[in-house]
């Protein structure tokens, strides 16, 4: 049982935690950040799916994502 | 539910001016989670190089000196000589460490500094629009390789964590890359394990960091990935080459 | 009890850096200076300091940029083509403000050159050397006792001003024995040094560097330091005049030049004429004021150098006046006697 929290802010958009999270929780956004680019977002719609890994923490090169579990 | 993945106390809560996809943001965390992780932050002085290296005094919470080009692990030695008891660490692209600091890099680790050197590796310079490294590979495309690097114009590319590896001062050497989420957990022991030794005064203790630069590959943040996967690493073989036992 | 000891001026050196509080030294091997490393490789550990012969004059100006970082009195030590390879890090030194001795024993150039005595690097100690809008303390020693005194004087000067200080001497200066005495200075007020990174404990973090990408930084630091060095103008010449007062002719000259123009003074006193000498200690700052007081007076300078002219230019700055400036160059090779100058004191006179 985990959830994670983006600073959609400071997001550049690159794609890494896309590609990290193990149950594909993480999607790109369709609202532009103040930046200019689509940050990413959390959707684990179906609550409970998330189970707080944080491998999508440990490859964001900018440090944007925080984890619970 | 409590937290698990927190931005480390030794790295400052601002944005970094890093490319999208750029590994210096990752690393620098990695750096500054050893930090958090052994106490150091009170102990410790950054020396900084010259190139994207340049800004780390803006993102980490502690001491920092800059050092001209190519110059910090010398910098850093006369550093330790006189601080013996701190923690000293370089931060150090390619064309700082491996092409014009290739004297000082050497002679610092021969030394046996007590110091720990943090080398990030993308095969070409950032900072100044992508040109040719010491570490771009044969054939790859660089502004002033436009016909990707030839063997008998420019050489081979150099090996640095082997070569470190391969000289009596140093006491611990090994190559890392952080291109996805097992590479990183992995990278984040080694860092510890780098400035453990450190910590222990057992020499000098070397990372490589296999990094991407998807501004001047001219590739996405996840093309990016996939170079360092299929190209560099076959390369730069992944690993510890030496870890002193004494 | 002051010590009396008959050595080599490279080693008194040595011994003023020691006094001065000097416990690290780095530094690369090249003649006329080998003295140096030499004795500190012996003496530092003997005091629990560090020497480190280094890879290079390069990685030498960089260990002493880092020790001055940490706060520690250290120093270097070249000759002429060594002392080129170390332009960029005093450049860097003096950026980010860190104090720090330089010493350079000259020898003869451009290039290689040779291991004779010259004074041809004026231009480089007093006209930057390396890039930017910077200065340093640039202290000519004449003696064996100046060698050891002016040494003690560029460690507090260089924590005076955070600083990089330049001791000019050559290669007579540095091989040559004279007596001397192991005296000390008169003590320096100087400030706390409160910038240094020793590990951010019980503080915020410090930063020491040189670059300044923000609107108006660099404008301001540059201005910053421009201050420093008027500071230095005000307080700090130093120069050495003999015989000057009823002087119708005034050499001008340092180091080794000098020390040959005083036995030539003699000469032409000795035949009658009127002349003396102004011997620039510091040749940044450079004794204009002196220079412009006794020109004022309508008298006429002779510049010696072991060079083709350098100082020279400096003098006619000062003097305002360059037709009453004459130049005696004796470029390396071996050096000046008191009698070539003599020759041209009477051509002049």
């Amino acid at each position: 049982m985990g959830r994670i929290i983006i600073k959609q802010e400071r997001c550049k958009s690159c794609g890494l935690c896309l590609l990290a999270c193990p149950k594909k929780l993480i999607k790109l956004s369709e609202k532009m950040n103040e930046q200019g680019v689509y940050p990413v977002e959390f959707s684990d719609s179906r609550n409970g799916e998330c189970t707080g890994c944080a491998l999508c923490a440990e490859v964001c090169p900018d440090v944007v994502i925080e984890v619970w579990r | 539910m409590k937290q698990v993945f927190r931005r480390p106390a030794s790295l400052l809560d601002v944005p970094f001016h890093f490319c999208a996809g750029c590994h210096h943001g990752l690393i620098h965390r990695l750096v500054a989670e050893a930090i958090d992780h052994f106490e150091l932050r009170e102990k410790t002085i950054g020396v900084a190089g010259v190139g994207c290296a340049v800004f780390i005094y803006e993102y980490f919470d502690i001491d920092v000196l800059e050092a001209p080009h190519g110059r910090a692990p010398a910098v850093a030695t006369g550093l330790k000589r006189v601080l013996p008891e701190r923690i000293i660490f370089t931060y150090q692209g390619d064309g700082d460490l491996a092409s014009i600091g290739m004297s000082e890099i050497m002679h610092t680790a021969n030394r046996g500094e007590n110091i720990t050197v943090i080398f990030v590796n993308n095969t070409v310079y950032g900072m100044t629009g992508g040109q040719m490294a010491p570490t771009t590979l044969l054939g790859q495309e660089t502004t002033t390789s436009p016909y990707g690097r030839d063997l008998q114009q420019a050489g081979y590319p150099f090996r640095m964590a082997e070569l470190i590896a391969s000289l009596g001062g140093a006491s611990y050497s090994a190559r890392v890359a952080v291109h996805n989420a097992a590479h990183v957990l992995k990278a984040k022991k080694i860092v510890r394990q780098a400035f453990e030794m450190q910590i222990k005064g057992k020499g000098f203790s070397f990372v490589e960091f296999l990094s991407a630069c998807p501004t001047n590959w001219g590739m996405k943040p996840q093309q990016a990935l996939a170079r360092i996967e299929n190209e560099l690493i076959p390369f730069f073989p992944l690993g510890i080459f030496k870890e002193s036992r004494e | 009890m002051e010590k009396r000891l008959f050595i080599r001026g490279n080693e008194a050196l040595c011994r003023g850096a020691i006094k001065a509080g000097c416990r690290y030294y780095f530094g690369y091997p090249i003649t006329p200076q080998n003295d140096i490393p030499e004795f500190f490789s012996k003496n530092l550990p003997k005091v629990e300091g560090c020497f480190i012969q280094a890879e290079s004059e390069i990685s030498s100006i960089n260990m002493l940029l880092g020790a001055a970082a940490a706060g520690a009195r250290a120093m270097t030590s070249s000759a002429s083509p060594g002392i080129s390879l170390m332009q960029e890090g005093i450049s860097y030194m003096a950026g980010s403000e860190l104090p720090g001795v330089i010493v350079n024993i000259m020898r003869s150039g451009p290039g290689l050159g040779g291991i004779s005595a010259s004074q041809g690097d004026y231009f480089q100690a007093t006209r930057g050397g390396g890039h930017g809008d910077y200065r340093t303390i640039v202290l000519a020693p004449h003696s064996v006792q100046e060698m050891h005194d002016l040494a003690i004087l560029a460690f507090d000067l260089a924590d005076k001003y955070r600083n990089p200080v330049i001791i000019l001497a050559d290669a007579v200066l540095g091989q040559m024995q004279e007596s001397m005495v192991e005296r000390p200075l008169l003590p320096m007020s100087l400030p706390t040094k409160d910038w240094i990174l020793t590990g951010a404990s019980g503080r915020k973090p410090r930063l020491i560097k040189s670059l300044y990408l923000k609107e108006g930084e660099m404008e301001r630091h540059n201005w910053k330091l421009f201050a420093k060095y008027q500071q230095m103008k005000k307080e700090e010449v130093r120069w050495e005049t003999q015989l000057i007062e009823d002087a119708e002719l005034i050499i001008v000259a340092f180091g080794t030049a000098a020390r040959v123009s005083k036995s030539a003074i003699r000469i032409a006193r000795t035949a009658g004429m009127k002349v003396g000498l102004l011997r620039p200690i510091t040749l940044f700052p450079f004794p204009e004021e002196a220079l412009a007081k006794i020109a004022q007076a309508g008298k006429k300078f002779l510049t010696v150098e072991m060079n083709t002219g350098q100082m020279v230019e400096d003098v006619r700055l000062a003097v305002g006046r360059p037709g009453e400036v004459f130049f005696y160059g004796h470029p390396p090779g071996s050096p000046p006697v008191p009698e070539e100058i003599w020759e041209e004191i009477k051509k002049v006179y």
